[in-house]
């Protein structure tokens, strides 16, 4: 008999979020609520030097002053910043010097979300960063990586072990006082991963971190540091995950990407936060600041698949800095259900001959809103510099909506900017010539999706592919137009 | 006083001026009450980002004029299109100038608003159109609307092909100081009917390009001025702008255009000078199998900046628009095109296309461009694009082998970037008339017939 599109929609509403676990773990959780004291013991807890607390308090005082933004095209109810947990730990010794010495609560967790630390340790070759409700827990491939002088480690050990390289470059990307949400993480983050990739070196795997909320009530507030010295390369993976519940969790988190001459960073992310039930309840709030900047000769490649969250709101930008530095951004956006997502990207040209693309695909479906922002921006000294941006939208079924707000500001007459857009729904014709083949119409549309989004796809690698292509297929379920 | 109270504490004595018992008083007065609460756009206004407005809004600005000024035929002839019949209103300085215009009662109404105004024969129309889709939270259309008592006023009545073109000039004399005009129209097309409509807003010029009474501490006029255009069933409007006024002049241009079912429009816009020109032209489709046609060429040099802002709100399944903007940007000149098509849920096979292409010949010309789509609805066909550029170094060589100067190559080069948005101008002799401007502009000559 043949599958009908009630059928699907049917099993597209018995499809749950398969993170959607929560994991007993016992951990210290800081009482709620935002004032100084929280930023100091913040500070304290993490043992961290004077320089680091005086840099979070003056954070938290232009917080404090700020205004949350109200610009992106999402609505949501805006959180309560003092009925939040700025600091949740798993409740166990701080730190491990092995996997057996870690809870096996905790590895469990992992093998659920498909991360064994062990396997992918032996046989992807993958140094992995995990960050729980802020707080790293496991580095994996640590020693291999030292060798080659690389450090990959949390940012409090960092803070710690290595304070000359925090200093110089913690906040040079993302100024404390940029916006809102950076402002906040600023003051409060509790970790994340730090990575420096010393000159000439090309690290040889690829250097991961993965984020789990776990605690209710909590947000999750980390920071990332990536620099990549002269003449280095690094490949840089992220993904995220959270359980199920019914109030909204924050996220806002800070990413700061250095590439210094001749560097070349490429950083992915697959982001698959619990995006909320069905009738739009719950979900993750994701505000997220991430940006690179790129010194001469140097190259920044984002590349996101964005299936999760509630409310995504983000923008992973470039600043070309150096002459002949390259930006690229690629893109994957999904939403459906409730979802709304307004993201895209930024790319300031202020080198000479620089070169920039942006590649983003927006597929909305059941009653999400997806929105792409983006700025082009060539300024007065950024001689023959290039920008060729595309942004293509799929809607399926009509209570969805694609939006597209590009902003494009050329100040030297040199520039060359292309940008196009196209929004359009599968065509029937599409699927009838898949059915005609045999293959029934749920196939058709995830070849259809994965067709439409290849350019960008491509660009993961490839274990993250295979993952990201499951996760398209799973998010679009039933979904036919 | 800032302007903004100013504007408020001249509506006093506006409103002494005017007949109260008008059927528009209302409208004025709801109208200033409004532009009281909101006042003009702030540096934050995401609609005047990349426009300077406050730069122009002088606290010395004043909507009282004091004299009126007289013009020779000689100085004003080029500002018509030479060669065919037409009807024309004339307004100098906002004023209606009875010698050079043309208007008729016979059949058709092609006059003055002022006059219509006054008049209750007119009531029934001015009710049922006068304000009635104009955006009442935009601080230039509030105050236009508050202040605005003179403009041209068209009523071509059911199945009636209009026989020849109707010309509506704006002369800025320059003859006064610190001038804000607020000029209106209002133009009515019943069910079948068909016209072309051209509108220009020009200035007289003196010596160094300035007005030609110009002296030290002269404030140029600006002209805030809007049209309303209600198209009903099957009609068809050809619609030309051409905005060709002095370095110092400023110009915002709000028209408004409702289209009913099975309606076509089209809309020219030609920009070839102003301090700061604003054109928010934005289309309404109220029914189904709608066409609605932007097109633009906009060339600009030394300082001036002109920004386009299109909304068109797809309302309506089966519809079609289309845009189409060109810019070539020279010395220090700055352009904006911010274009928005909006597609209700309900809105399906909606067809919509937008493009905007830049070209950037000066050192310090800018352009700032946002293409905007927001979608509501799945089965639509909605593209746009946006290209920053300069002119292709193998066609200039290919043209400069071929003994053709550097100069001339580029010319010829620009113009055929402009060409294709000409191409649908259906006044021949406007056509003729906008390739002699863009000629002049682009400094060449061309060598072929125009």
């Amino acid at each position: 008999m043949a599958y009908t599109e009630e059928e699907l929609k049917k099993e597209l509403e018995q499809q749950e979020y398969q993170y959607g676990f929560t994991t007993e773990i016992e951990s210290e959780t800081f009482p709620v609520g935002l004032n100084k004291d929280i930023v100091r013991k913040i500070s304290e807890k993490k043992n961290e030097p004077k320089w680091m607390t005086d840099w979070r308090l003056s954070a938290f005082e232009a917080w404090e002053k700020m205004e949350e933004p109200e610009w992106p095209n999402v609505k949501y109810k805006k959180p309560q910043f003092q009925e939040i947990s700025y600091y949740s730990a798993p409740k166990t010794k701080a730190k491990y010097d092995s996997l057996d010495e870690v809870d096996p609560e905790l590895l469990k967790t992992f093998d659920k979300l498909g991360i064994s630390i062990d396997e992918q340790k032996k046989l992807a070759g993958v140094a992995v960063d995990i960050v729980m409700d802020s707080v790293s827990v496991a580095t994996t491939f640590k020693e291999t990586l030292s060798k080659k002088g690389i450090i990959f480690c949390s940012i409090s050990e960092a803070i710690q072990e290595h304070p000359d390289l925090v200093k110089k470059y913690l906040g040079t990307v993302v100024p404390k006082k940029d916006n809102f949400y950076a402002a906040l993480n600023s003051a409060v983050f509790s970790d994340g991963s730090f990575c420096y990739i010393p000159k000439g070196v090309k690290c040889p795997m690829e250097l991961s971190t993965y984020f789990r909320i776990n605690q209710a009530g909590t947000g999750q507030f980390e920071r990332t540091l990536v620099i990549a010295d002269e003449g280095s390369y690094v490949s840089y993976l992220e993904g995220c995950t959270a359980p199920s519940r019914d109030e909204n969790q924050l996220h806002a988190a800070v990413v700061e990407l250095v590439a210094l001459d001749n560097a070349e960073i490429k950083y992915s992310t697959v982001q698959n936060w619990y995006p909320g039930n069905k009738h739009g309840k719950g979900g993750v709030f994701n505000f997220v600041t991430k940006r690179g900047i790129c010194h001469e000769n140097s190259k920044i490649s984002w590349t996101q698949v964005e299936t999760g969250s509630a409310v995504t709101w983000k923008y992973p930008s470039c600043i070309l800095k150096g002459n002949n530095s390259i930006g690229e951004f690629y893109s994957i956006a999904v939403t459906n259900n409730y979802q709304q997502a307004d993201t895209g990207t930024k790319m300031i040209h202020l080198g000479k001959n620089t070169k920039s693309t942006i590649i983003s695909k927006g597929i909305s479906a059941g009653k999400s809103q997806n929105s792409y922002r983006g700025l082009v921006r060539i300024s007065n000294n950024a001689e023959n510099s290039r920008n060729f941006s595309q942004c293509d939208s799929l809607l399926m079924g009509n209570n969805c909506g694609a939006h597209t707000f590009p902003y494009i500001e050329a100040k030297n007459k040199t520039a060359q900017i292309e940008h196009e857009a196209t929004t359009s729904k599968i065509g029937e014709d599409q699927i009838f010539y898949c059915n005609q083949r045999g293959i029934d119409t749920e196939k058709a549309i995830a070849l259809i999706v994965n067709g439409f989004s290849k350019e960008v796809l491509n660009k993961l690698p490839m274990e993250f592919a295979v993952e990201a292509q499951k996760l398209l297929e799973i998010s679009l379920e039933g979904s036919v137009g | 006083m800032s302007l903004k109270e100013k504007m408020v504490s001249s509506f006093l004595a506006f409103e002494l001026d005017t007949n109260i018992n008008s059927p528009v008083h209302d409208i004025r007065s709801e109208s200033i009450k409004d532009f009281e609460k909101i006042g003009f756009p702030g540096k934050k206004n995401e609609y005047w980002k990349y426009t300077p407005i406050n730069k122009v809004l002088n606290d010395k600005l004043t909507v009282f004029k004091k004299k009126r000024h007289l013009i020779e035929f000689e100085k004003v002839k080029d500002f018509f299109v030479n060669g065919i019949e037409s009807y024309k209103i004339v307004f100098i300085d906002g004023a209606y100038d009875p010698l050079w215009s043309n208007t008729t009662h016979k059949g058709v109404d092609i006059c003055i608003l002022s006059a219509i105004l006054e008049n209750k024969k007119y009531e029934g129309l001015i009710n049922k159109y006068y304000n009635t889709i104009t955006d009442k939270n935009e601080s230039f259309s509030l105050l236009n609307s508050s202040f605005s008592k003179e403009g041209a006023f068209v009523h071509i009545p059911k199945n009636m092909e209009l026989d020849k073109p109707i010309e509506i000039i704006h002369i800025n004399s320059g003859g006064e100081s610190s001038l804000m005009l607020q000029p209106r129209s209002l133009i009515i097309l019943e069910k079948n009917s068909k016209a072309q409509i051209l509108e220009s807003h020009y200035s007289l010029v003196g010596e160094n390009n300035k007005s030609p009474y110009s002296y030290p501490g002269f404030i140029d006029p600006l002209t805030n001025t809007l049209t309303e255009i209600h198209v009903e069933e099957n009609a068809n409007l050809d619609y030309y702008k051409i905005q060709n006024d002095l370095e110092t002049t400023s110009l915002i241009d709000n028209t408004y255009i409702n289209q009913k079912r099975d309606s076509e429009v089209s809309c020219h816009t030609f920009s070839f000078g102003g301090n700061i020109v604003r054109n928010n032209l934005n289309f309404y489709q109220n029914g189904e199998n709608i066409n609605s046609i932007m097109k633009g060429i906009t060339i600009l040099g030394g300082n001036q900046h002109t920004d386009h802002h299109t909304l068109v709100h797809h309302a309506n399944p089966n519809c079609e628009s289309y845009q189409e903007y060109k810019g070539i940007y020279n010395d220090n000149s700055t352009g904006v095109f911010n274009g928005r098509v909006l597609v209700d849920k309900i809105a399906q096979k909606i067809n919509a296309f937008q493009q905007n292409n830049n070209l950037l010949v000066g050192e310090k010309s800018s352009v700032n461009t946002k293409p905007q789509l927001e979608i509501f609805a799945d089965d639509v066909k909605c593209s746009h694009g946006c290209t920053i550029g300069q002119l292709d170094d193998s066609a200039l060589f290919y043209l400069k082998t071929r003994g053709i100067s550097e100069k001339e190559a580029k010319g010829l080069l620009t113009y055929a970037f402009a060409n294709n948005v000409l191409e649908n101008v259906k006044m021949q002799a406007l056509k003729t008339k906008i390739k002699k401007i863009i000629a002049n502009k682009i400094g060449v000559n061309l060598g072929f017939e125009l």
